[in-house]
């Protein structure tokens, strides 16, 4: 987006001026290689996805005659599908606000100005260092119901097998599926959210150190108790900041598919399955390309809802 | 003059680095693409487990002591029964980048796939020079020909329908191993009552729930009724398809409650340590029984036919063919005849632990089990296998593993029959 708006500027300058300056050439000559590279493997791209999720290409032979809308309209009457959309958006919604809240509340025990707290700061924020797949095989093995965590909960005499649980909470029925919380999603949700916050937690401690003592003096000079500083004060203050990490959380959730893919898979009855697992599969498991890349264009326009309108706010911020 | 030389420079650093990075791109083709007697032979296959990799080894290395010349590169993926391999293999064939040679299971994989893509060079000629005519049986080389032209070498067979069992468990229990689906449900609810898992199932990946749901088909239909499903001449709207449903509906009611958090090798550990008394499962497993967990044939486990298909054989078989547009075919095929000789079929599947595709193979090289199979493979009718891609299309295979994942949860026959129905327009 900043290169073309900046490409734009410079082809209309030119104009006015009738001549180049040196600098122009330069800047242009500059970012003529990027813009190509980007049009062609990224824009250029997309539009051939585009194109080819509306042909016919469902086997090893490329076949990219027009077909229309007809592989969505198999995708939104199909099973895993619908299941993979209930799936993505509870894991979503799940994921986003254990993350939000969790990252405010560590942030804020953190800024306690205690101890070690580089240490700490660490700690959280390590996980962030690994690679979702290393995240999905050791929680696997964590919640799996014959090892780890619920060999301890088994033996507490509760039961284990909410890791594997096909029940959808509450179960009301949807098209082909039943709509509500995956039970099986919440050992995921815990896992990303694990990996996770501490991105939320650097966030906000930056945003809490950003927050001028002279407020917190201020409010509770008012009489304010420290739980309304928190809740009146700061968290307005932060809200920017609450924006900034939905916006990255839910990019990131609504493409995820490395950590379901190496921890749990599609999971039985599909509980599991998210859109990305299954495109993974339809094109190169089924020679569905056309499927698969109608599923890819889906994902693109989910997360397209979150980014477009945080882009075009934060434009005319700028301006 | 020096302003000129200065934006000059400016222009010439410009083109580096916008044509940088796709000169990089093609000189390593060049590279790559040089004259034959350079040129790495890949081999591209899923065998990274134990065994199977000894195996593929094994092989790579007579091949090397024949033709010392000729540079061999293991280009193997590893993961998922071949899932991962094949989706590189796809994005390579799609870009002219075939490996020399590739694992495909023999039958619909190979050619409704890659032959009927047009992406594969016909073998006749390397069959008619090696004499492998009548050393392989006619129905394998059915299985790799399409219209009358063989495209690929079978290195193995592998048998799907194997129900494995714990043989301890099976005597502390007074438990005979089971012919048929009655004496199976007998034995399986004698089990149950013992507090013993009778059936072990991992279908964390699909596919496994499949590979049981083939066995009970063909252990239901019968294998001539069990090919016609595939070829259009039986509907799986037929009332001998519900049976084989409801079999396997019986079948699941005996499983472990984890299954959907276990793979197979998981599965096949529960046998091994006596949670649970059988599984079924192809004969990979027997190598994972005395590869990875040490265990003795026939002492510590024991093999039937899946119930109901004693007699039959449902086959796996790996073969390699040569794709079109390699560089090399001529050293493509000189491997290819390594793999098809008796020294490189009794050189990999001992290790892998499948039987040889030739019948002529040394049978002082193979244990108990293989001695059994290779006897069995002589004379039982064979089925090709559905969960692993002999038997139809990807696609169908894909459709299906996804019916029968819906189906274990929910148990519904008459829409598990319905969406095999929907998706059997994709075997036309």
């Amino acid at each position: 987006m900043e290169t073309e708006t900046t490409m734009r500027s410079v082809t209309v300058t030119t104009r006015k001026k009738r001549s180049l300056t040196k600098d122009h050439m330069l800047a242009i000559g500059f970012l003529i290689p990027s813009i190509l590279l980007v049009g062609v493997f990224v824009y250029g791209f997309i539009g051939w996805t585009g194109y080819v999720s509306l042909s016919n290409w469902n086997s090893l032979v490329p076949d990219f005659s027009f077909v229309g809308l007809k592989n969505y309209l198999y995708l939104f009457g199909d099973f895993r599908f619908q299941a993979d959309l209930r799936n993505t958006l509870f894991f979503t919604i799940m994921f986003i606000l254990a993350v939000i809240v969790v990252g405010q509340i560590l942030a804020i025990l953190l800024d306690q100005k205690i101890q070690q707290e580089s240490l700490f700061r660490n700690i959280f924020f390590f996980p962030m260092a690994l690679s979702f797949v290393v995240t999905g095989v050791v929680w696997q093995w964590l919640l799996n119901p014959s090892t780890g965590v619920n060999l301890f909960l088994a033996k507490l005499g509760l039961d284990s097998k909410w890791y594997t649980d096909t029940t959808i909470f509450p179960a009301i029925g949807w098209g082909k599926i039943e709509f509500g919380i995956p039970i099986a999603m919440i050992a995921v949700v815990i896992a990303a959210v694990w990996q996770m916050t501490g991105f939320s937690v650097a966030m906000y401690l930056a945003g809490l150190r950003g927050v001028p003592e002279e407020v917190r003096e201020a409010a509770r000079m008012d009489g304010a108790n420290e739980f309304q500083v928190y809740w009146k004060i700061i968290m307005p203050i932060l809200r920017p900041i609450t924006v900034s990490v939905i916006i990255i959380m839910a990019h990131i959730s609504l493409k995820i598919f490395d950590l379901i893919y190496a921890m749990t898979g599609p999971g039985a009855n599909f509980v599991t399955d998210v859109p990305g697992v299954y495109m993974y599969e339809t094109t190169f498991r089924g020679n569905y390309y056309a499927n698969g890349a109608a599923i890819a264009v889906v994902m693109l326009l989910a997360v397209a809802i979150f980014i477009i309108p945080y882009l075009w706010s934060s434009r005319k911020g700028e301006a | 003059m020096k302003g000129r030389l200065k934006s000059f420079t400016g222009w010439f650093l410009i083109f580096v680095l916008a044509l940088g990075p796709l000169s990089a791109c093609s000189s390593s083709n060049e590279t790559s693409g040089g004259s034959s007697n350079e040129e790495t032979l890949d081999i591209f296959s899923w065998w990274t487990g134990a065994g199977e990799e000894d195996g593929l080894n094994a092989l790579i290395d007579l091949f090397k002591e024949e033709y010392p010349d000729i540079e061999v590169e293991n280009a193997a993926v590893a993961g998922g029964a071949g899932t991962n391999a094949k989706a590189v293999l796809a994005s390579r064939m799609q870009g002219d980048d075939p490996p020399a040679t590739f694992q495909v299971h023999g039958g619909s994989e190979l050619n409704d796939g890659w032959v009927a893509a047009g992406k594969m060079e016909t073998l006749n000629d390397l069959y008619e020079a090696e004499g492998w005519e009548d050393k392989f049986p006619e129905d394998l080389i059915d299985l790799v020909s399409k219209d009358g032209d063989i495209y690929s070498v079978p290195v193995n067979i592998h048998r799907g329908n194997v129900l494995w069992y714990n043989t301890s468990v099976f005597e502390e229990n007074g438990v005979e191993p089971p012919k048929t689906f009655d004496e199976f449900f007998t034995a399986a609810d004698q089990l149950q009552e013992a507090g013993v898992t009778p059936l072990a199932l991992g279908d964390k990946e699909p596919w496994t729930a499949t590979h049981l749901f083939e066995t009970a088909l063909l252990g239901t239909l019968g294998a001539d009724n069990y090919k016609k499903l595939f070829t259009g001449e039986l509907s799986f709207s037929d009332p001998k398809v519900k049976e084989a449903v409801e079999n396997f509906k019986k079948m699941l009611s005996y499983v472990n409650e984890d299954h959907s958090s276990r793979n197979w090798q998981d599965a096949s550990q529960l046998v091994a340590d006596g949670e649970a008394a059988m599984n079924v499962m192809g004969d990979w497993a027997k190598g994972y029984f005395v590869n990875d967990l040490n265990l003795k044939v026939k002492e510590d486990f024991g093999w039937m036919a899946t119930p109901g298909t004693e007699g039959m054989f449902m086959v796996i078989t790996d073969t390699f063919g040569l794709p079109k547009g390699v560089s090399n075919p001529e050293d493509v095929k000189k491997f290819l005849s390594v793999l098809g000789s008796v020294e490189g079929q009794d050189a990999f599947n001992p290790l892998k632990g499948s039987i040889p595709a030739r019948v002529d193979a040394d049978l002082s090289n193979y244990d108990e089990y293989g001695k059994e199979t290779i006897e069995d493979f002589k004379s039982a009718s064979l089925a090709p296998s559905l969960a692993h891609g002999s038997a139809a299309p990807e696609g169908f295979v894909t459709k299906v593993n996804q019916a029968i994942n819906i189906f274990v949860t929910q148990q519904d026959v008459d829409q598990l029959i319905s969406s095999l129905e929907d998706a059997s327009s994709d075997l036309k």
